[in-house]
């Protein structure tokens, strides 16, 4: 049988759509209420670092981060395809770059606080 | 030696204005841009946390604004139509098997439409909006 990779990259895929289903649009509507004005108190820098600061709440902000950008990422490469662009090798390999840099990048500054 | 077959010109980049259904499936898959966009400003706002309180403040400063409120209201609506066309294909991803047939698929549809809602006001409690 031969080997593919797919399975490996769609399930990232299905679980960061999930968690994004689930979670995103409350996440930005906290964002939102910051915007207008209105800052919730998780994201005053007391509340924030103290939740950042913990282990689970290292494990909560990586695990959005890195499902999230991975989503994003394989769905971008099927847009841009569907969207004209053929180069799907060079396109995979930015957007999958890009996740795995912001990724690194998540774990690089929660080890900081 | 068979004739030229007949080759249906379609455009490579305006294909998905041809029908409603396919304008539906790319409204669906360009959602991925705003929840990429929206996680980029997520690790931007940790980046900032860990650089100490007033690096943290001034970043919350600048997303402040009409702007903002209007860019991010455009993430809304799109991470909601990506949360919204997501739960409801769930029976086509997780068929519930019960003996010889299946749960209806609205009772799937449900339960995540259920579950999205406890966890969204879980996360406003936790969050002090609530």
């Amino acid at each position: 049988m031969a080997k593919s990779n797919k399975p490996i990259v769609w399930s990232l895929f299905a679980a960061g759509g999930t968690l994004a289903a689930l979670l995103a649009p409350v996440l930005v509507l906290l964002f939102l209420l910051a915007a207008l004005g209105h800052a919730p108190g998780l994201l005053s820098y007391a509340q924030l670092h103290a939740f950042a600061a913990h282990p689970l709440g290292k494990l909560f902000l990586l695990t959005v981060i890195a499902l999230f950008l991975w989503h994003a990422a394989h769905r971008l490469r099927v847009a841009l395809h569907d969207f004209g662009l053929r180069q799907d090798r060079i396109v995979a390999v930015i957007v999958y770059l890009v996740a795995a840099t912001g990724t690194a990048l998540s774990v690089l500054y929660l080890t900081r606080i | 030696m068979s004739r030229r077959p007949f080759v249906r010109p379609v455009s490579r980049t305006r294909w998905y204005f041809k029908h409603p259904r396919y304008l539906r499936y790319m409204s669906r898959e360009v959602t991925c841009v705003f929840i990429g966009a929206f996680t980029l400003l997520l690790l931007c706002a940790v980046e900032r946390l860990s650089e100490g309180q007033a690096a943290y403040e001034s970043f919350l400063a600048a997303i402040g604004g009409p702007w903002s409120a209007l860019g991010l209201s455009i993430v809304l609506i799109f991470v909601v139509h990506n949360a919204i066309s997501w739960f409801n294909v769930t029976p086509k991803a997780l068929p519930v098997q019960i003996g010889e047939g299946f749960l209806p698929g609205r009772f799937i549809v449900a339960a995540h439409y259920a579950v999205w809602i406890l966890i969204s006001l879980a996360v406003l409690f936790f969050a002090g909006v609530l």
